[in-house]
């Protein structure tokens, strides 16, 4: 049986190999997306009746699986599913600022309704107008209600821009927490390597601050990648948490430009190697540009990382121009 | 008889015997192109399925599945080489983790009983 999808009078017959949100677009629906690839939970609606498919319900809770919601951009129902109308719960927050703490990259801090119980290093949606966008959280809760986001300004960016410019006071919606970047206690003398580009700085700073507020004892080391020296960010900050207790190394990555202390010039995947040659028994975290965590992905799995001590979150935005929708069955009577 | 599986601890074991021989698989040469570009979870949880139906786990594989699995990969041009070599990489897997040669061979049977559905030939019957 081919896919049919019903949301409220909508009644779309999927064509073949197309997902559900595919549908729904072309159905004329307004579905909010950014991925389209199950990474930022930006499309997530709630199924009444039928199956989405296990694909869809990837990286959701159990609760929210539970409860029907999957990401219509992973979902090829191969039946009838039926879809809730309107989007899921959100929270709202207020702008408390925006600061340039980088070359294109602003910190917004956020002061959401309701206090928001997450582990650092987890991503929220932000909802504004008719954008949703996953960005992760360099804030803790130890550190207060405050959530704290590094935003890479896009030149084109919908999202990115609007928040750079925002005033404080500018109202948003809030979704999550969401995905498995976060640190977990248990094994305090497991050496972990954090390693990112641009801002995917911020979920790694907040993991190694969690790591050692819970009492981390082993080894941790930082490699943020940047195309060149101007790129770093927060340098100050992560130097003065190496001093501390030499048991923290913070490296700078530039894919050109000069060497100096603290910074390495090369490719960020062969000078991480290089610098850590073998990885069996280490817990990884990567975040960032999607090229570099799927190739530092595979290659510290093959380093020796094991598969469930790897945690990624690839930073994947939109395509734009967005894929064109496929055409439909002419309408009835048309 | 208690299966290979439970010798060898069941699910958890089954894990890290999942990382040594996805490893093994992607570090060669002949394979690795075929394995470049999916998902590592997604293929991991499939050679998880492979590894507990060929150690006589709680499998829920079917001929059909391993067919349609490996159809893609069949259309890419697999053939008897690659699957030699997956199964020798098997064999290095089980070796690794002190299973016995007998036992290995047992496994080497149990996965030479799905060659021509993964290779999508006709059964010789
Ligand atoms: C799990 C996860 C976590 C993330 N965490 C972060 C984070 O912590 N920090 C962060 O900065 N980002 C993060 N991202 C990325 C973020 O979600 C957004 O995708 C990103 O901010 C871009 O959104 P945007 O609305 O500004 O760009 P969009 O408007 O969605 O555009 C996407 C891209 O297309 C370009 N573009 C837009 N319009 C056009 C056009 N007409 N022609 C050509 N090109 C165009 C834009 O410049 C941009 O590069 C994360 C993503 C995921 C999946
Ligand atoms: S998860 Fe569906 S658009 Fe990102």
């Amino acid at each position: 049986m081919t896919g049919r999808i019903r949301r409220g009078s909508l009644d779309v017959v999927l064509e073949p190999g197309e997902t559900a949100l595919e549908g729904l677009l072309r159905g004329g629906a307004e579905v909010p997306s950014s991925c389209r690839a199950g990474a930022c939970q930006a499309c997530m609606l709630r199924a009444v009746s039928g199956d989405p498919g296990s694909v869809a319900q990837q990286g959701l809770s159990p609760a929210l699986r539970e409860q029907g919601w999957f990401l219509p951009c992973m979902s090829r129902p191969t039946g009838e599913l039926v879809i809730e109308e309107g989007p899921p719960p959100a929270i709202g927050a207020a702008i408390v600022d925006v600061a340039e703490i980088g070359r294109a990259i602003v910190r917004v801090r956020l002061e959401p309704d309701e206090e928001l119980s997450y582990r650092p290093g987890q991503y929220v949606q932000l909802i504004q107008g008719e954008h949703v966008r996953a960005y992760s959280l360099a804030s803790s809760p130890a550190d207060g209600r405050t959530l704290e986001l590094h935003v890479r300004v896009h030149s084109l960016g919908r999202m990115s821009r609007w928040l750079a410019a925002a005033a404080p006071g500018a109202r948003v919606g809030l979704r999550g927490p969401a995905g498995s970047c976060f640190y977990t206690e248990g094994r305090p003398d497991q050496p972990l390597l954090l390693v990112g580009t641009g801002a995917g700085l911020a979920p790694l700073r907040a993991i190694v601050r969690d790591a050692r507020r819970r009492g981390h004892t082993g080894p941790i080391a930082l490699v943020h990648g940047a195309c060149d020296p101007t790129g770093f960010y927060l340098v100050d900050e992560l130097k003065s948490m190496a001093d501390e207790t030499g048991n923290f190394r913070y490296v700078r990555c530039a894919m050109s430009g000069e060497p100096s202390d603290g910074v390495e010039i090369g490719d960020l995947t062969a000078v991480t190697l290089r610098l850590f040659p073998c990885l069996k028994g280490w817990r990884i975290f990567l975040c960032g540009s999607p090229d570099r965590v799927n190739a530092l992905k595979k290659q510290c799995f093959l380093r020796g990382a094991g598969l469930k001590d790897i945690s990624a979150d690839a930073f994947l935005t939109a395509r734009m121009p967005p894929p064109p929708l496929r055409r439909g069955p002419a309408p009835p009577g048309g | 008889m208690t299966s290979l599986y439970d010798e060898l601890g069941g699910a958890v074991a089954i894990d890290a015997a999942v990382d040594i021989f996805y490893r093994k698989v992607m570090a060669d040469e002949l394979l690795a192109p075929f394995f470049d570009d999916v998902d590592m979870e997604r293929q991991a949880a499939k050679q998880k399925a492979f590894l507990t139906m060929v150690t006589g786990g709680p499998a829920h594989y079917t001929g059909r599945d391993m067919r349609r699995a490996h159809a893609h990969l069949v259309a890419e041009g697999i053939d008897d080489t690659h699957f030699d070599a997956v199964v020798g990489h098997l064999a290095g897997t089980l070796k690794e983790l002190g299973v016995s040669d007998d036992k290995i061979a047992r496994v080497g049977a149990l996965a030479e009983s799905v060659r021509n559905d993964v290779l999508g030939r006709t059964p010789a019957v």
